[in-house]
């Protein structure tokens, strides 16, 4: 009897957080659909769920109208490159906060966090206008230097809270043997740290990825990645619904995908390791 | 056995990661805090003169900045309210044991990973266009009048755009804050007699507490720099009627090329946000022992 009723009682769980569920992932779903829709079939009243003629022309034309590589290469160069360069500053800074803790430690590190907290309007004009001087409005490296900033305090502060899970003890030990900074950090703190990077890694890839007020501000038509090209479709001619379908699919799929691997660290990250 | 010599190490190690963030920091904040005091357009060069707080005085009585302070207040709050109440309810339905609850968690989490200027521009287009939109089809097939909901009710609009945004990262933090519920004082509250109800305020409640805040402070802060949403659905208007601070900001400084008044308002905003951070400062500092 009580099996009985504990079953009808998780049928009906399972199906309320199902419907919950596609009604929240509805918007996603339904812009995966309609990029493989016709123009016509995109804007049809009633609306056609399954039964249309599924088509990759939009893909095509995509591609083909506004070279959609470019502006995925360029989020991929600006994402990855701000990421790499963040973590080769951040891996020696948190090493020394994790294992050479001094009175200041923890004053720097709540400074970094501050600095994230700074809201980019303050200091968007003299960004901008330093952009402008030295030539760097509208291109990849600027972009990366800005973003490499931005995120550089979540980088240490994720790192840190990894390292700190690691027993000092065995970095003391290859201290002991004669192992130098440079080794002790390369060949015995990085191995061991390796799950803590690699979430550290995807996170704030997918953070830089998305990232839409520096970009939209600071690129045009060369360096621009997927969130500014994807901002050229709130101005379009006729009928688009389809090919910003597609060119939407495209723009989030990848980093979507990424998500679902990281959302146990995503937690951990973006509060500071105030909730674990 | 913190050493001279480890401790030189450390200084050496930290100073890259300090010394970018410094100049980050300063080197600009400090442009837009002198620029904030001259006359300064880019429309008209070799102008600037130092004014004073006149830049202040013109961006504090401006109509559009009590506009900008009204929404900026309407959207930080308007969103934490729905994301909190709503992460609650679903944090609390994915805490259940049902089939597929990996699945489901993962559709749950899935528009937080969404760019904003993707989100924005389906929500706008696809979903809420009066004519096109599958909302309009919507109320058509129920022989209702469609929306025009941008138009209509712009903010309420974008504060719904933004919750969707957001709404996952509260469940996923409550979430995570629920499954370190001790079960056992539920179910001893359920054998003293305990209702849902009482177990839900006295019980799960308090102990939510602490992750409601660190959503609170957290969202806070990136809600109140919202940007590329208003940017690609209503530039802003019709009129203010979704002008943020933020926004404001770019649009006096890199539409109307006014540097002076715009450096101005980029200072107020970090005025406005250093409130919020003293709180999430001291809550994140609390937490760590070091």
């Amino acid at each position: 009897m009580a099996r009985a009723a504990t079953n009808r009682h998780k049928l009906v769980v399972t199906l309320i957080a199902w419907t919950v569920g596609i009604v929240i992932f509805f918007p996603i779903l339904w812009t995966v659909l309609t990029s493989f829709k016709t123009e016509a079939e995109a804007v049809a009243t009633p609306p056609t769920f399954l039964a249309f003629h599924w088509t990759l022309e939009n893909y095509a034309e995509v591609q083909q109208r506004s070279d959609y590589f470019l502006h995925f290469w360029n989020s991929v160069v600006i994402s990855v490159g701000s990421t790499l360069l963040g973590l080769l500053v951040a891996v020696p800074a948190a090493w020394s906060m994790a294992f050479v803790p001094g009175k200041r430690t923890r004053d720097v590190l709540m400074w970094m966090l501050s600095t994230k907290m700074l809201p980019p309007v303050g200091v968007l004009i003299p960004i901008y206008l330093l952009f402008r001087d030295f030539g760097l409005l509208d291109s990849r490296i600027g972009l990366v230097i800005v973003l490499t900033l931005i995120n550089l305090p979540i980088i240490v502060w994720m790192l840190f809270t990894y390292f700190r899970e690691i027993p000092g003890e065995i970095l003391e030990a290859s201290r002991m043997d004669g192992a130098g900074l440079r080794e002790e950090i390369l060949f015995v703190l990085l191995p061991m740290a390796v799950p803590g990077i690699a979430s550290t890694l995807l996170l704030n890839i997918i953070l830089a990825w998305n990232e839409a007020f520096w970009t939209l501000n600071l690129s045009a038509s060369q360096s621009a990645p997927l969130t500014a090209f994807i901002a050229s479709y709130s101005s379009p001619e006729g009928l688009f619904y389809a090919k910003l379908s597609a060119a939407s699919t495209m723009a989030v799929a990848p980093i979507l995908v990424l998500g679902w691997f990281s959302q146990k660290q995503l937690v951990r990250g973006l509060t500071f390791g105030a909730v674990k | 056995m913190a050493t001279a010599h480890s401790r030189a190490a450390a200084r050496l190690t930290m100073s890259p990661a300090v010394i970018l963030l410094l100049g980050w920091m300063l080197i600009p904040l400090v442009m837009t805090l002198y620029f904030s005091f001259l006359r300064y357009n880019l429309l008209m060069p070799g102008t600037e003169e130092f004014i004073g707080t006149l830049n202040y005085q013109y961006f504090l009585t401006d109509p559009a900045f009590f506009a900008a302070l009204g929404n900026t207040l309407a959207l930080v709050g308007g969103v934490l309210v729905l994301t909190i109440a709503g992460g609650i309810g679903l944090a609390l339905l994915l805490d259940q044991p049902f089939w597929g609850r990996g699945i489901v968690r993962l559709l749950v989490i899935a528009p937080f990973f969404v760019m904003p200027t993707v989100s924005a521009l389906v929500w706008k287009n696809m979903l809420m266009n009066p004519v096109n939109g599958l909302f309009a089809a919507i109320a058509k097939a129920l022989g209702l009048q469609p929306f025009d909901f941008l138009a209509e009710a712009p903010l309420s609009s974008i504060i719904m755009i933004v919750t969707w945004q957001w709404l996952p990262f509260a469940t996923l933090i409550l979430l995570t804050a629920l499954q370190s519920l001790d079960r056992e004082r539920l179910e001893a509250a359920e054998m003293d007699g305990a209702g849902a109800l009482d177990r839900f305020i006295h019980i799960i409640l308090p102990h939510l507490a602490r992750a409601m805040t660190v959503v609170t402070l957290i969202q806070t802060i990136f809600l109140l720099s919202v940007f590329a949403e208003i940017l690609v659905t209503t530039n802003g208007g019709p009129g203010t009627a979704t002008t943020n601070i933020t926004y404001l900001v770019y649009a006096q400084s890199l539409l109307q090329f006014d540097v002076g008044g715009g450096s101005a308002g980029g200072i107020v905003a970090v005025v406005l946000a250093n409130i919020v951070a003293v709180f999430l400062m001291r809550m994140i500092g609390r937490n760590l022992d070091i």
